[in-house]
């Protein structure tokens, strides 16, 4: 019965959706306020039909209902009750359902938060949401029904593929979809925008903090989804470039891309149409990630069912809300001249060149991600594009961007000199040398690791003068003493807007340390008897014993492996091998000792002649790369709890902005 | 990309100026409708990419183009010399590539690679069966395995092979090119091969991928 019920509200959520996507699209042409007035409440119970369905698909999960297919193919009863749930989502129909849920989400926050928005854009924002909530929630009940029956019920489910049993992939998809469908807003505020004919500051204003909002858990998700990558696949890397790695960083790159030319068109009133161009390419290449993963027409380890049918769907959908965007676009962009003029070297033109290198990043990895599938069907040649594609392409491209970042934030709007610039950053410039060399020095000529670290130095410094010389710590002229509390007062008086970029500015600082870092790994392949012991990065690394567990649905062989450094013991690592009777599949479960400063990674291979064959790595700051991912989120945060952010503009009876 | 600087032409896609004199926004409109054009650019990338994306499903379809399958230098080839044992304590006999290469074969035949340890080989052994019951001849190679094993395996599963081959070292398995296990050729009647599948056989591949091929060769 529950199933149904879900069902039911599935197809009540798609039909109040139609009425959200049409209605107030009308009345905002007719300026009728009463239809105007429907895309808020629309907007809720779409809301709470999704949430209902998405509760019924949960409930069926949770008390392990074999009459639907979705739980047999699944779940399985001896399964904790976190994976049961989180389950729901780790399959293509589960995962459609909370991608629609997080939409109708978006949708629900925008009715919420939005009631300083004027009343005809708001009707349009929702009016956009609606329609797409449309198109997956039929996508949805056409082609993957995640309540369908199944008939006589078999005795339990056929379990969930262990590999995703595990807490870092269970909120890795509800990270990423926020992200992903979070660009939703800012395409339907661009969509709104270019019905509308207008775009300006207070549009600015209201779009960034959805962007900056989506960038910031696309940023988790991603980073989620490569630590998992890092200790679950058991291949010690954390990014390979593989395809579906790649979707989620394409919305990701157009989003940062976004994230930059909002402020422009926020503070000068510049670069609208490319806003409004970046604003429609993060959504359409979340799209696009959707359909690659869920087509099947790309060979990975996430892609879902391989099913054209579905993947024609989601074309469709596809070619409606872009092809449909886009021509809008065409149509209705050349009314959007811009009023603000700035030259070339400016905060303006610093912005305009970070889009300029993040977007043409973004053409290097959709191309990498592209060519091989459509060189496969025109030509007939089977390539595959790995990472010295990537990196050979992307390094030119971010080294200036790199090199930029700190002095862009320190330019002045408008017109700006570069001297007075480099001179407040001259110590950041010198740290980095020093780090240049230190590493060169003390790594053995490695030259990228080397880059890297400079890199980092040079980004973390940079936020840190901008921060200082923003506070005016350095400057002359009173006291030390009185001179600190000034600059203590500024501080506090700085907008979170400025703590939060050199917050995510210095992020992206901490990960290239981390990558960097990783850079200089060693690792070794090793069989060992129990008592033997290897040596790897000045540690030995013995064997004491192999021995059998058994989980709750699993049983496994664990080793234990005690590592020292001169005598001193540092830690037991204990890597298993798991075997899941139930789907009959065996996992890696790598063992990993962190200080923050370095790894030490174990994983267990097979055991021939009583040795085990033991893969051992030491992976130097290999958690920065992800804590700093963890920092560029913060820093998002940060900026979206601006006082700028959250009181609007032309905010009548000072109501609040979506935040 | 956007030009935004008052001393350089407008260029790019979504080119939108900003002289630095009077008047920008009547100029800057001016320049934007003067680059008309490029403003149809996004629509134009994206209904290539949509065409390409569609030609691929359709490929798909059709089998002209799919993501998982490997090229494989043995198509359009004879089948490479090997003689193999048969497996201690089943019933099939062992083969060798004379009983290929003969000319003789009523049917075409899928060669299959599989082993007691393989995961994905229990998925696709009903379909052997299946195959085997329907008529086709499956001849089996098992690859580095424990006869022990390998005869249990069969027992508990049921045996879809008309001969079966063992191939402990693995030595002939390189000889075929094999990735892993499972994977299946189909070696038509003259012995020469003329399909290769990575992984195991799922019902959609042999609605898909085997079925007209058995039916070509037939």
């Amino acid at each position: 019965m529950i199933p149904e019920l879900g069902h039911f509200a599935l197809a009540l959520a798609c039909a109040i959706a139609l009425a959200q996507g049409v209605l107030p699209l009308y009345g905002a042409e007719r300026r009728d306020a009463r239809l105007i007035a429907l895309a808020p409440p629309l907007a809720a119970g779409q809301l709470l039909a999704v949430a209902a369905a998405f509760a019924a698909l949960l409930w069926s999960f949770a008390v392990n209902d074999t009459t639907v297919l979705g739980v047999v193919q699944n779940s399985h009863s001896a399964k904790p009750l976190l994976y049961k749930l989180t389950g729901a989502w780790g399959n293509h129909e589960g995962s459609m359902v909370l991608w629609v849920l997080i939409l109708a989400l978006c949708g629900g926050a925008v009715a919420g938060f939005g009631r300083s928005l004027p009343g005809a854009l708001q009707a349009r924002v929702l009016a956009v949401l609606g329609l797409i909530g449309v198109g997956f929630l039929l996508f949805i009940l056409a082609t993957s029904n995640p309540f369908a029956r199944v008939w006589p019920p078999p005795m339990d489910g056929q379990g969930l593929n262990p590999v995703l049993q595990d807490p870092g992939l269970a909120f890795h998809p509800p990270l990423l979809y926020l992200g992903y469908v979070g660009f939703a807003v800012t395409f339907a505020f661009a969509v709104a925008a270019l019905i509308e004919g207008r775009v300006d500051a207070a549009w600015g204003r209201w779009v960034r903090p959805w962007a900056l909002a989506a960038w910031a858990f696309l940023t988790l998700g991603i980073a989620l989804g490569s630590w998992w990558a890092y200790y679950e696949l058991g291949w010690g890397g954390f990014w390979f470039w593989d395809p579906v790695e790649n979707a989620s960083l394409l919305p990701w790159l157009a989003g940062t891309a976004l994230l930059h030319s909002a402020i422009v068109v926020e503070k000068r009133e510049a670069l609208k149409i490319w806003t409004v161009l970046l604003a429609l390419l993060a959504f359409a290449l979340s799209l696009l990630g959707t359909f690659l993963v869920r087509s099947g027409v790309l060979n990975s380890v996430h892609a879902f069912a391989n099913d054209p049918e579905r993947g024609v769907f989601i074309l469709v959908l596809l070619a409606l809300y872009i092809g449909g965007a886009f021509a809008l676009f065409a149509a209705r962009a050349p009314a959007m001249a811009p009023t603000g003029v700035f030259a070339p070297l400016s905060r303006e033109g610093a912005l305009v060149l970070n889009n300029l290198f993040l977007c043409s990043i973004c053409a290097v990895v959709l191309v990498g991600t592209l060519y091989p599938m459509f060189a496969d069907l025109v030509l007939g040649v089977k390539i595959s594009v790995g990472p010295p594609f990537f990196h050979t392409a992307i390094l030119p491209l971010a080294a200036p961007l790199i090199l930029a970042m700190p002095i862009g934030t320190m330019l002045p709007w408008k017109r700006a000199r570069l001297w007075p610039v480099l001179q407040r950053l001259w110590w950041a410039a010198l740290a980095a040398f020093a780090a240049l060399f230190l590493v060169l020095a003390l790594a053995g000529e490695r030259v990228w690791p080397a880059l890297g670290f400079a890199a980092a130095v040079w980004l973390i410094g940079g936020a840190a003068a901008d921060i200082a010389d923003r506070i005016a710590l350095f400057r002359r002229g009173r006291g030390a003493r009185a001179q600190i509390w000034t600059a203590w007062d500024r501080a506090r008086g700085l907008p979170r807007a400025a703590w939060g970029a050199a917050l995510a500015h210095a992020g992206l600082g901490v990960t290239f340390a981390g990558i960097a870092g990783m850079g200089l790994a060693t690792d070794a392949l090793v069989a060992l008897k129990p008592g033997e012991s290897a040596r790897l990065a000045g540690y030995e690394w013995r064997l004491d014993v192999l021995r059998d567990v058994a989980g709750p649905n699993w049983s496994a062989r664990r080793a234990t492996v005690t590592v020292t450094r001169d005598g001193a013991a540092v830690t037991v690592l204990e890597p298993e091998r798991r075997f899941f009777p139930v789907g009959r599949q065996n996992t890696t479960e790598a063992a990993i000792h962190t200080n923050w400063v370095r790894d030490l990674y174990a994983v267990l291979g097979e055991e021939r002649d009583g040795a085990a064959i033991l893969r051992l790595h030491h992976n130097p700051l290999a958690p920065w790369i992800w804590l700093g991912a963890a920092v560029m989120a913060l820093g998002g945060g940060l900026s979206l709890s601006d006082r700028r952010v959250r009181v609007a503009a032309p905010a009548p009876k000072g109501a609040t902005v979506p935040a | 990309m956007s030009d935004t600087t008052g001393t350089t032409p407008p260029r790019g896609t979504a080119a939108e100026a900003a002289p630095a004199d009077t008047a920008p926004a009547q100029r800057g409109a001016a320049a934007v409708r003067s680059r008309r054009w490029a403003l149809y650019a996004p629509l134009a990338l994206a209904g290539g990419a949509f065409l390409g994306f569609y030609a691929l499903l359709r490929g798909m379809g059709t089998g002209s183009y799919d993501p998982r399958g490997l090229p494989s230098a043995l198509i359009g080839q004879p089948v490479p010399d090997f003689t193999l044992p048969p497996l201690e304590g089943a019933e099939p006999p062992a083969f060798s590539a004379a009983d290929l290469r003969g000319g003789g074969l009523p049917k075409p035949v899928l060669i299959n690679f599989w082993a007691s340890w393989c995961v994905p080989c229990i998925v696709e052994h009903p379909m052997l069966v299946r195959l085997s019951r329907e008529g086709t001849p499956v001849f089996g190679i098992n690859y580095k395995d424990k006869p022990g094993d390998a005869a249990a395996f069969l027992r508990r599963h049921g045996n879809p092979y008309a001969r079966l081959g063992v191939d402990q070292p693995g030595r002939v398995a390189i000889d075929w090119g094999v990735y892993g296990v499972p994977e299946t050729y189909l070696v038509d009647r003259t012995g020469i091969v003329r399909w290769r599948w990575a992984g195991p056989i799922t019902p959609q591949v042999l609605e898909n991928d085997l079925q007209p091929l058995l039916r070509r060769y037939a």
